[in-house]
C-alpha cells in the first residue's frame, strides 16, 4: 500500500538539520538540510500517488475552508507544481461546499486552463486556504469537472484530453505555486480576439469567454500568504537511484525566516516565458525551464542525445545502459552553472512496481530542456514569485 | 471574409544574419491571405490567420515558403509551405496552445487518438512526442509557455531536414 499523504516522520527527524539526507550519487556528496515542519513548511511525499501509477510526482496537504468559517476540509495527494500557479482540486473529493464565484452578471465563473498534454475545466470557487501554519483568504480556485458544466468548445479546441478525474490527473489536484501570482494575468482580463479563452461565464444555455479581473482569476495561494508569501523552497533528499517514496519539505518564503534563507543558491532569472537557456555541446536551447510537476528531465531528442525513446513507456529514454549528462544553464542575470544527471532505461526502472522515486528518469522535450522532479533530488530549489522582494532580488526567479 | 478582420503588417526585413544564410531569403508583403491547415492546399484556406486575428509575414526559401501568423493572444504560429503549394509543418509557440482542430485539420483525428493512448501503466506529465505513420507532433513547455510542431516527414522537400521545421 502506498504511503498516503501522511508525514513519515521518521523521515523528516533523520533529515533535520544539515545532516545528509538520502543516498547520494557516486561521483559527488551532496548534503542539504531539509527543514522540518512548522509553521511555514509543509511536508511533501514523492509516491506513487493517490491513484497508485504516478512516477516522480511530489504530492502535499492543503486545508480548505468556507470562507470565514472553520468549516474546513484537508485534502491531501495534491500534485506540487512550480510550473503552474494555482490551486486546482479534484471535485470528486471535495466534500465541503464551497462557494461559486459569479461574474459581474451574475453567472457561475468556470476555466478552462491549458496544461502540456491535458486541460482541467470545472468552475471556479472561493476558499480561505490554509498550509502548514500559513493562511489566505477568499483564494479563488478551480474545481476539476467535467460535468458541472458542459466543457466549453474553446477549451477541447486545444486538443487536449481533460485531466479531472482521479484515474485522468493521477493526483487529487494541483497545488500551483510557481513564478506568477495569477495562472493568467492581464491577457485574460480583456476582452476580444487577444484574450485567450481560459475563463467563461456559463448561464444555462452555455459557457461563453468572458473577461476575468486580474484578482478574480485563479491565484497562488503562497502569493496571498499574509507573511512568507515571496517564494517557495522545495527541498527533497537526493536519491542514488530509485526508491518506493521520498519525503521532503515544502518551504515558504525566502529570506523572511531562519529556515528559509538563500544562503549560498545561485540566482537564475528566467524571460517574460518563465524560461533560461541550457547549452549543451556547444548549442544554447532558450526555452528551458525547471518543473516540479514534469516527472523527469525531458530534453532535446533521440537523434542528438543517442538514446532511443522506449518500446513501453511513451515519453521515456530507453538507454541500453545509464547515461550522463553535463549541461550549462544560463540565466538572463547571466549566472551560469552546470547541470549533471543521468538517465537510466525508464522500461526496467518502471519494471519493478513498488518504486516511484526516479532519479535517472529522462525522455525527449523538443528543442529543450524540461528540469522536472529528479532536479530537485538533492538541491534546495528556490521559486521566487513574480514581483516579490526577496534577499536575492524581486521575482521571479530560480536560485539553487 | 473580409481582409478588415485582420492586420497584415508588412514584413520587417529579414534582419537575422542566420536566417539570411540558411535560407537566402527574399521577404514579401502578402497583399492577399492564402492560409492553409497541415495538409491542406494553400489555395484552399485562409481560415488561420482569421481565427488567430494575427498578422502575418512570409518568408521564402528555395524549396518552400513560411508563413508567421501573430496571434493576438501572442502566440506565432508557422506553417511551411512546399513549391506545390501544400502545408508541411506547422511549428507554435508562446504563451497559449494554439487551436490544434485548426491547425493541424484532417491530421488533428489521428494526432488526439494517438495523444490519449500516450498515458502508459505509469502516470507521468512530460513533453509530447507522437510519431504516428506519416504524422509527426512534438510539444514541450509549462503553463504560460507552450511550444511545439507538427510535420507530415513523407512531405517534407526533397533534402530538406526535420531540423529546419522550427
Amino acid at each position: 500500500m502506498r504511503t498516503r499523504i501522511l508525514l513519515s516522520v521518521a523521515g523528516l527527524l533523520a533529515c533535520w538539520g544539515s545532516v545528509a539526507c538520502g543516498g547520494s550519487p557516486s561521483s559527488s556528496t551532496k548534503t542539504i538540510s531539509i527543514a522540518q515542519a512548522s509553521q511555514n513548511v509543509v511536508p511533501i511525499s514523492v509516491n506513487s500517488g493517490p491513484a497508485g501509477f504516478y512516477v516522480d510526482g511530489a504530492f502535499a496537504s492543503v486545508t480548505v475552508c468556507i470562507p470565514g468559517t472553520s468549516n474546513c476540509q484537508t485534502i491531501g495527494d495534491l500534485l506540487v507544481d512550480t510550473g503552474s500557479s494555482g490551486l486546482r482540486i479534484l471535485s470528486s473529493v471535495l466534500t465541503v461546499s464551497l462557494p461559486q464565484q459569479k461574474s459581474a452578471s451574475g453567472n457561475p465563473v468556470a476555466e478552462c486552463l491549458p496544461f502540456l498534454g491535458s486541460y482541467t475545466w470545472g468552475p471556479v470557487q472561493e476558499a480561505d486556504v490554509q498550509i502548514a501554519g500559513e493562511k489566505a483568504s477568499s483564494v479563488p480556485l478551480q474545481v476539476l469537472s467535467d460535468t458541472d458544466f458542459k466543457v466549453a468548445q474553446g477549451c477541447t479546441n486545444f486538443g487536449l484530453p481533460s485531466a479531472d478525474t482521479l484515474q485522468t490527473l493521477g493526483a487529487n489536484g494541483i497545488l500551483g505555486v510557481g513564478f506568477f501570482v495569477q495562472d493568467c494575468g492581464t491577457a485574460c482580463a480583456q476582452t476580444g480576439s487577444s484574450n485567450p479563452g481560459l475563463y467563461y461565464e456559463c448561464p444555462s444555455s452555455g459557457c461563453q469567454v468572458m473577461g476575468e479581473s486580474v484578482a478574480q482569476q485563479v491565484q497562488n495561494p503562497v502569493a496571498l500568504f499574509s507573511s512568507d508569501n515571496n517564494g517557495v523552497i522545495i527541498e527533497l533528499p537526493a536519491v542514488s537511484s530509485a526508491e518506493s517514496t521520498l519525503s521532503g519539505s515544502l518551504v515558504f518564503g525566502i529570506g523572511t525566516k531562519s529556515n528559509n534563507s538563500l544562503g549560498r543558491a545561485t540566482v537564475y532569472t528566467p524571460d517574460g516565458f518563465g524560461n533560461f537557456s541550457v547549452s549543451y555541446k556547444g548549442k544554447s536551447y532558450a526555452t528551458s525551464f525547471i518543473d516540479s510537476g514534469s516527472n523527469g528531465y525531458f530534453f532535446l531528442d533521440a537523434s542528438t542525445t543517442g538514446m532511443p525513446v522506449c518500446a513501453d513507456a511513451s515519453g521515456f529514454y530507453c538507454p541500453a545502459s545509464t547515461q550522463s549528462f553535463t549541461a550549462s544553464a544560463q540565466g538572463t542575470n547571466g549566472a551560469s552553472g552546470a547541470v549533471s544527471f543521468s538517465i537510466a532505461n525508464a522500461d526496467t526502472l518502471f519494471s519493478n512496481l513498488s518504486d516511484s522515486v526516479f532519479s535517472e528518469l529522462g525522455g525527449p522535450a523538443p528543442n529543450m530542456f524540461d528540469l522536472g522532479l529528479p532536479f530537485f533530488f538533492g538541491h534546495n530549489v528556490y521559486t521566487a514569485i513574480e514581483g516579490k522582494s526577496t534577499p536575492g532580488g524581486t521575482g521571479p526567479y530560480w536560485a539553487y | 471574409m473580409g481582409s478588415n478582420l485582420f492586420r497584415v503588417r508588412r514584413a520587417a526585413d529579414v534582419n537575422s544574419s542566420l536566417v539570411v544564410a540558411v535560407w537566402a531569403a527574399i521577404t514579401i508583403l502578402m497583399a492577399s491571405p492564402a492560409f492553409a491547415t497541415l495538409g491542406g492546399d494553400i489555395a484552399s484556406v485562409q481560415a488561420d490567420q482569421i481565427h488567430m486575428q494575427g498578422s502575418r509575414r512570409t518568408t521564402a526559401a528555395a524549396r518552400y515558403t513560411v508563413h508567421e501568423i501573430q496571434a493576438a493572444t501572442g502566440t506565432v504560429v508557422r506553417e511551411y509551405v512546399s513549391s506545390d503549394g501544400s502545408v508541411f509543418a506547422v511549428t507554435w509557440q508562446g504563451p497559449w496552445p494554439p487551436d490544434m482542430h485548426q491547425l493541424l485539420g484532417s491530421y488533428f483525428d489521428q494526432y488526439f487518438q494517438a495523444m490519449k493512448a500516450q498515458s502508459g501503466a505509469r502516470m507521468a506529465r512530460h513533453p509530447l512526442v507522437i510519431e504516428q505513420p506519416g504524422l509527426i507532433v512534438e510539444m514541450g513547455g509549462h503553463s504560460r509557455f507552450f511550444t511545439g510542431r507538427a510535420y507530415l516527414p513523407d512531405r517534407l522537400p526533397s533534402n530538406m531536414k526535420a531540423e529546419e521545421v522550427r
